[in-house]
């Protein structure tokens, strides 16, 4: 599904913020992303729904090597590919439900099939009675609710979440990390950055762990279980 | 609502593209009457060319002219192989030719006016002006064959460059709207960069991007179009109004037709398709650059 092998990533002439970051993803896999501020989790990220080439190292999407995979294909990848982003990044000259359908518009569905699937996923994230609503109209919750709906209108193959559940409140929270698991029992392969420990606690998923820019892997939270590099 | 055809990007609050229908306007207004002018120009030679290179006139002066010996030549001509017709314009018709340069006055108080055959030369067919004088010389020795050709070659060489000129100076209004599209085109990839970004990442192709600035395009374009075109097209047709008051029997006929009415639809069309490509790709060359 997704491998990095001793992959480097800098900006510009800066030091490597990610180092020798090697690791796999089987299909189906659940994991938490977890580190301090600065660690490098949105970095990973990027790399992984394919925003960045890494500066050194392999990295595989959908066993695709991204370095050689040509610029054209990489459309195909990435509507795989779901994001939550931290900043939610909704458009504001669009409703919810058109920012919701964007992907499915990207893909080329067809508009009577995006129309159900929407309206029935925003309602789901209990948003059904704000469906014409701008962004600028919602509160951060909600918000953040519209930016995972996009994210998994799809039902895209990896989904990658940059701190999914900071706005909303510990209900909904758990709310949406149902949804999260729905998606990953149908096979979508998750991965939520975080620093919610209760909620990473109370779901027991294996946990990657950035620090100072290298990676661990913790089957659960607490102590690094196993050395850098083989999840 | 959802699937409206509202775009995705938020072209509506984008200052640089407000100024796009105006010089797209401007640059039609001055295309359209470019071209028109061509057109007149183009007619007018061709008119000319086509009355004058299939015609010669035979001049037999006062002196020597009398109804005989214009009747003998207009005998020899209808025998000289290639000419079609043979016409004596009679006394009158060539006072009159004479009237918008000399006045009323001055043409119908005795003035010494020429015998003039019209000979209407078959198409395709070559007659040496020098040739046929000389046979015609030997009925009327001061007679004077005029293949117009002098006269006519240097006035559609004029014309000719007119409508080069004219035509280079449509290319360059073409450029001018070409580097102002880019201009615009490049501002409303740097406001919306960040939506861009959304979209790509979401897997949006090249073409789904750079679809919706050509459809942008194509709005300010044919906004600023129909306003040049038909602002262009009132002024040619006061230009036209006002031609017709005027007496000016030299001058060549400035007016349309309606296929030159139609053509002149091509300008504004043209700087539509002009706006739409060059934003297409200026997008995609953008693009190009994304990982």
């Amino acid at each position: 599904m997704l491998s990095f092998e001793n992959v480097g990533m800098r900006y510009g002439v800066g030091p490597e913020v990610l180092r020798d970051i090697s690791f796999k993803l089987a299909p189906g896999s659940f994991h938490f992303l977890t580190g301090s501020s600065g660690a490098g989790k949105t970095t990973l990220l990027k790399l992984m729904y394919l925003a960045l080439r890494p500066t050194r190292g392999l990295v595989h999407v959908f066993d695709r090597d991204v370095s050689i995979t040509p610029r054209a294909e990489l459309p195909e990848l990435r509507q795989k590919i779901g994001v939550v982003f931290q900043d939610f990044r909704l458009i504001d000259h669009l409703s919810a439900v058109e920012n919701v359908a964007l992907p499915l518009r990207v893909g080329g569905a067809r508009h009577a099939e995006i129309d159900t699937h929407v309206r029935e996923l925003l309602s789901w994230v209990g948003l059904g009675e704000r469906l014409d609503a701008r962004p600028s109209t919602l509160s951060g919750g909600q918000q953040q609710r519209v930016a995972i709906a996009r994210a998994v209108i799809n039902r895209p193959k990896l989904l990658l979440a940059d701190e999914p559940t900071g706005n909303v409140d510990d209900r909904i929270a758990v709310r949406l990390m149902y949804l999260f698991e729905e998606l990953n029992k149908a096979g979508t392969t998750v991965v939520i950055a975080t620093h919610n420990n209760a909620l990473v606690e109370k779901f027991g998923h294996p946990v990657l762990r950035l620090d100072d820019g290298e990676l661990t892997l913790r089957r659960k939270l607490g102590p690094a279980a196993e050395p850098r590099g083989s999840v | 609502m959802i699937l409206g055809r509202r775009s995705d990007l938020p072209f509506e609050r984008d200052q640089s593209t407000r100024f796009l229908p105006w010089i797209v306007a401007l640059m039609v207004f001055l295309g359209v009457l470019m071209f028109a002018a061509a057109l007149v120009v183009s007619n007018a030679v061709d008119t000319w060319d086509s009355t004058l290179t299939g015609r010669m006139t035979v001049q037999i002066p006062q002196s020597t002219a009398s109804d005989e010996t214009t009747q003998a030549l207009a005998g020899i001509l209808e025998k000289t192989p290639g000419v079609s017709g043979v016409r004596i314009v009679p006394d009158s018709e060539a006072r009159a030719l004479l009237v918008p340069w000399l006045g009323e006055g001055v043409v119908s108080a005795g003035l010494p006016v020429p015998d003039l055959i019209d000979v209407e030369i078959a198409p395709g067919a070559r007659l040496d002006p020098v040739l046929l004088r000389a046979r015609l010389a030997e009925t009327a020795p001061d007679v004077t064959v005029d293949d117009h050709r002098a006269w006519l070659s240097a006035l559609i060489t004029l014309a000719r460059t007119a409508e080069i000129l004219a035509f280079a100076i449509l290319a360059l209004i073409a450029s001018a709207a070409v580097i102002a599209v880019i201009f615009t085109t490049r501002s409303g990839l740097a406001v919306h960069n960040a939506i861009i970004e959304l979209l790509h990442q979401m897997g949006a192709r090249d073409t789904y991007i750079a679809g919706q600035f050509q459809i942008q395009a194509m709005m300010l374009a044919l906004r600023g179009g129909i306003a040049g075109g038909l602002s262009a097209v009132l002024v040619l047709m006061a230009f036209g109004w006002i031609g017709r008051g005027i007496d000016a029997a030299f001058l060549p006929d400035m007016s349309l037709s309606i296929a030159g009415w139609l053509v002149l639809l091509l300008v504004p069309a043209g700087a539509v398709a002009i706006a739409m490509l060059t934003a297409r790709l200026t997008v995609l060359r953008a693009l190009a650059r994304m990982p």
